[in-house]
């Protein structure tokens, strides 16, 4: 990824900021900002994520691309954050613990890195609760 | 609009074909399809073809352009577009040709799909798949296609009680029927335990769950319905065609389970159609990883949510039974090149309508198609029949 | 009066045991833990660093505390392990606690002190009324070579102390510090794997600074060490500190609180002030710490430190994150084969 695009949304990857739209109330992390329901007359503010939520789907990724092979096998979840908003996540745990309705909490680590000389990528993943 | 019909159909045959470039790939399915058409290439009006990648698989870019040329079309400066919607390109060219042709646009219309796979290596064609899906929120966080599928058998066996042998009977169907398709990438038979028994590539999905990295291309020829007797004896009419779309990310579906685009894209198609699902002898569904065959026979509306697996293992699908799915060996015996799959679908379509696939033939007039881009976020359906 | 407003500490998960590096070497596991006093140590997980280690700290301390990270200003961390040699770490740690951009930062090293003279530096931040809090942390992922001694020890782990002069947990009476030109551990630039004097970092590298800080602290300060309640030395092995202890008059009781090694191992930055973060997990409202650091090349920050009422107050929740013990207790023990792969020793093309 470059770095301008990783930069763009490091706010949203460290800290969980994503949106809300104030007409309806629906939650949005990965961070939407147009409400797809309201469209135009949505109002979209920010919303910093508290983070717990549970896993909704799972699975043992055991090959994966260049950049993720050092990790294999790893849990990668579908993750309902507790305001009701889904998003996907690798989990870091024992890959015969996780489990559907395991609760979790977020954890800051690295997300990527482009080689040993290139930029290094950091944000949320997840642990169990 | 006009009613519109397929008068001419080729395919190569799929596989990892070393000797073959980008451009050949094309060259031999035009070729084939004008050959069957019985048409000289000065006649295409225009040509719409389906390619999702050829910019990381062969750093090439601008393809309506350079199969127009290659194909030999170009001397006659037909306008030449490349439609990409992931896996569902071929598809999406299809009805864009299709369209072309209705509106009374253009008369003879070429829709195409071509990849060539496998001049890179294992972990960019991984890279290049992952782009289907939603990079920024779900490349970044390590998923792999099968990966993304995975996620959805689990939460489907969770919910419905599927069985690892249930999903594991589709791969064996398939794999039935490429033994019959002289086409397809694998024609050897397997059993439940070769499934079973294979790699772990994103649990509970193993190697033989998942349709394999091919090169191929397939092109078939579109004319209006009321010229079509003028170069085919069997032309084969356009009943139906349903697009949809939804979000792009799996982590964003209304069900995990559900392609809300399957069911939007096949509605329309059978709407457009005016027939009903027991008039359908036989679907080729987009089975990219058989739990994608199981949630597509159910959101296509054959049968309940849950079901499908029943269905497949009671038999029902397999070329025999009541509702063939896959006639062609499907993507995993037939070979997934991604932008060529969709008009693949439509070759074997219209093979088996014309009652030309034999070893394989399914006795029926109308037959349906649907392919899938990523994890559902494109997707399109025709109906065909019997003129 | 300035003082630490609130700490955090962050221990990855993994352990090797003294005894499982010994028997790859064909080395006496046992002596050697003995000898050492350090029976395991900790190791990051394939996606941590020294900066998501700097992160976990500091999110434990503002934690523990309301603190409006506008009012940060000033992060700075000191480490031998940034994964950067230019881009600082301090700068992802102010990103991801929200203390981004009215703040200043930079990274520093010196060796096994780098975090605790980011202390100091910000204690002058403080006392000056430059700004109202600035964060130090000592993390690091330490790196010794395969089959050298210091691999035994070389730990991974960090502690993050916001200072600040309003109602701290903890007032900080004095520092002072013990600096010379010292050759006893080094790294060059862009080699993976630090070397050292062997013998010559004990008498005068170690207990040279160590000692000439502390007794530089009890003469400034009028003191005994039967004044202080606990006692923190820099902590490369279980024995250096107690032998330090021992010579200026400090007791078994009073450094093993903040004797964190055992089972941690040498977190370099990290070592002295998680020692410090372990003993203000248990401490009560007036009693006295003395702190040491020691940074080789060669340098010793020492500390005198009471703790106040706050510690106990509604201001400060110290249950809010984890404590030292909870975080050693919380371990999964791997082999060499995983520890080489963790550490990057198995080198991968790219």
């Amino acid at each position: 990824m470059s770095v301008a695009r990783f930069w763009r949304k490091q706010q949203s990857r460290y800290n969980l900021i994503g949106t809300h739209c104030n007409t309806c109330g629906r939650y949005f992390y990965p961070p939407r900002t147009f409400c797809p329901d309201c469209r135009r007359d949505g109002k979209i503010v920010d919303h910093k994520f508290k983070g717990t939520g549970t896993v909704v789907t799972y699975t043992i990724i055991r090959s994966a691309s260049d950049q993720f092979k050092f990790l294999t096998p790893y849990a990668l979840a579908i993750i309902e954050l507790d305001e009701g908003t889904k998003l996907t996540s690798h989990v870091i745990c024992d890959i015969d613990k996780i489990h559907i309705g395991m609760k979790v909490r977020p954890v800051f680590r690295k997300l990527a890195e482009e080689g040993s000389s290139g930029a290094i990528f950091y944000g949320t993943k997840f642990v169990p609760a | 609009m006009r009613e519109v019909a397929v008068i001419g159909v080729g395919c190569t045959k799929f596989g990892e074909k070393w000797e073959t470039s980008f451009r050949n790939l094309f060259v031999e399915a035009g070729a084939l399809a004008l050959e069957d058409a019985n048409l000289a290439g000065e006649s295409i009006d225009e040509l719409f073809v389906g390619n999702m990648s050829a910019g990381r698989f062969v750093e090439q870019e601008h393809i309506g352009a350079l199969i127009a040329d290659y194909a030999g079309l170009a001397t006659d400066n037909i306008p030449a577009t490349r439609v990409e919607a992931a896996c569902a390109s071929g598809g999406l060219a299809f009805r864009q040709a299709y369209t072309a042709v209705a509106s009374g646009m253009s008369d003879i219309v070429v829709a195409a799909g071509v990849e060539k796979m496998t001049d890179v290596g294992t972990e960019v064609t991984t890279d290049v798949l992952a782009a289907a899906a939603d990079r920024e929120w779900e490349g970044i966080a390590g998923i792999t296609f099968p990966g993304l599928y995975a996620m959805m058998a689990t939460q489907y066996m969770h919910r419905y009680g599927l069985t690892r042998e249930q999903l594991a009977q589709v791969a064996v169907k398939n794999h039935d029927n490429g033994v019959k398709n002289p086409n397809a990438q694998f024609r050897k038979a397997i059993t439940l335990e070769t499934v079973t028994n294979s790699t772990l590539v994103a649990d509970p999905l193993r190697l033989f769950d998942c349709s394999p990295v091919t090169d191929g291309a397939s092109a078939v020829i579109l004319a209006p319905l009321e010229r079509a007797r003028e170069f085919t004896d069997t032309p084969i009419k356009v009943l139906g065609c349903g697009q949809a779309s939804s979000t792009i990310a799996l982590h964003d579906r209304r069900d995990i389970c559900t392609l809300d685009a399957t069911v939007a894209a096949g509605k329309r198609a059978f709407s457009m159609a005016k027939v009903e699902h027991k008039d359908i002898g036989f679907v080729e569904v987009h089975d990219c990883f058989t739990i994608a065959e199981i949630c597509a026979i159910e959101d296509l509306g054959f049968c309940k949510k849950g079901e499908a697996g029943k269905l497949t293992e009671e038999g029902h699908t397999a070329l025999g039974g009541k509702l063939p799915i896959n006639p062609s060996g499907g993507l995993k015996a037939c070979g997934h090149p991604v932008g060529a799959t969709g008009i693949k679908q439509v070759y074997e379509t219209v093979k088996q309508l014309r009652g030309e696939a034999a070893g394989r033939q399914i006795d029926t007039e109308i037959g349906m198609t649907h392919n899938v881009g990523g994890t559902g976020a494109t997707v399109v359906c025709h109906i065909f029949g019997r003129v | 009066m300035v003082g630490i407003i609130s700490y955090g500490a962050y221990i990855p998960r993994y352990r090797i045991k003294v005894e499982e590096i010994a028997r790859v070497w064909g080395a006496n596991g046992v002596e050697i833990s003995k000898g050492l006093g350090v029976f395991e140590k900790s190791l990051p997980d394939m996606d941590e660093d020294t900066i998501t280690i700097s992160v976990e700290a500091t999110r434990a301390a503002m934690a523990r505390r309301v603190i409006n990270p506008d009012d940060i200003g000033a992060v700075y961390v000191g480490s031998e392990s940034h994964p950067y040699a230019v881009k600082p770490s301090a700068v992802t740690v102010g990103e991801a606690i929200g203390a981004t951009p009215l703040m200043t930062a930079a990274d520093y090293e010196f060796a096994c002190k780098a975090g605790t003279a980011a202390i100091q530096t910000s204690m002058g931040l403080v006392k000056s009324e430059m700004v109202k809090y600035s964060i130090a942390v000592g993390a690091d992922i330490a790196q010794g070579e395969p089959g050298d001694a210091l691999e035994y020890t070389a730990a991974a782990g960090g502690a993050a102390f916001i200072i600040g002069n309003d109602d701290p947990i903890a007032e900080i009476n004095h520092t002072c510090s013990f600096t010379t030109d010292t050759p006893d551990f080094w790294r060059r630039e862009n080699k993976p794997y630090p070397r050292h004097g062997g013998r010559f970092t004990g008498e005068p590298a170690y207990f040279k600074h160590v000692l000439g800080a502390s007794r530089m602290m009890l003469e400034k300060m009028g003191t005994k060490p039967s004044d202080y309640d606990y006692a923190v030395f820099h902590q490369p092995n279980g024995k250096f500190p107690v032998q330090a202890a021992g010579m200026l008059g400090f007791s078994m009781d009073q450094i093993k609180p903040g004797l964190a090694v055992t089972y941690l191992g040498n977190t370099y930055s990290g070592a002295s002030m998680v020692g410090l973060s372990a003993v203000l997990d248990v401490a009560k409202p007036g009693e006295r710490i003395f702190m040491t650091s020691y940074g080789s090349g060669a340098g010793s920050d020492s500390f005198d430190i009471t703790v106040t009422d706050v510690i106990t107050s509604y201001l400060f929740h110290r249950e809010a994150s984890p404590s030292v013990a909870a975080l050693l207790a919380d371990k999964k023990i791997v082999d060499y084969a995983i520890y080489a792969k963790h550490k990057g020793k198995v080198v991968m093309m790219e």
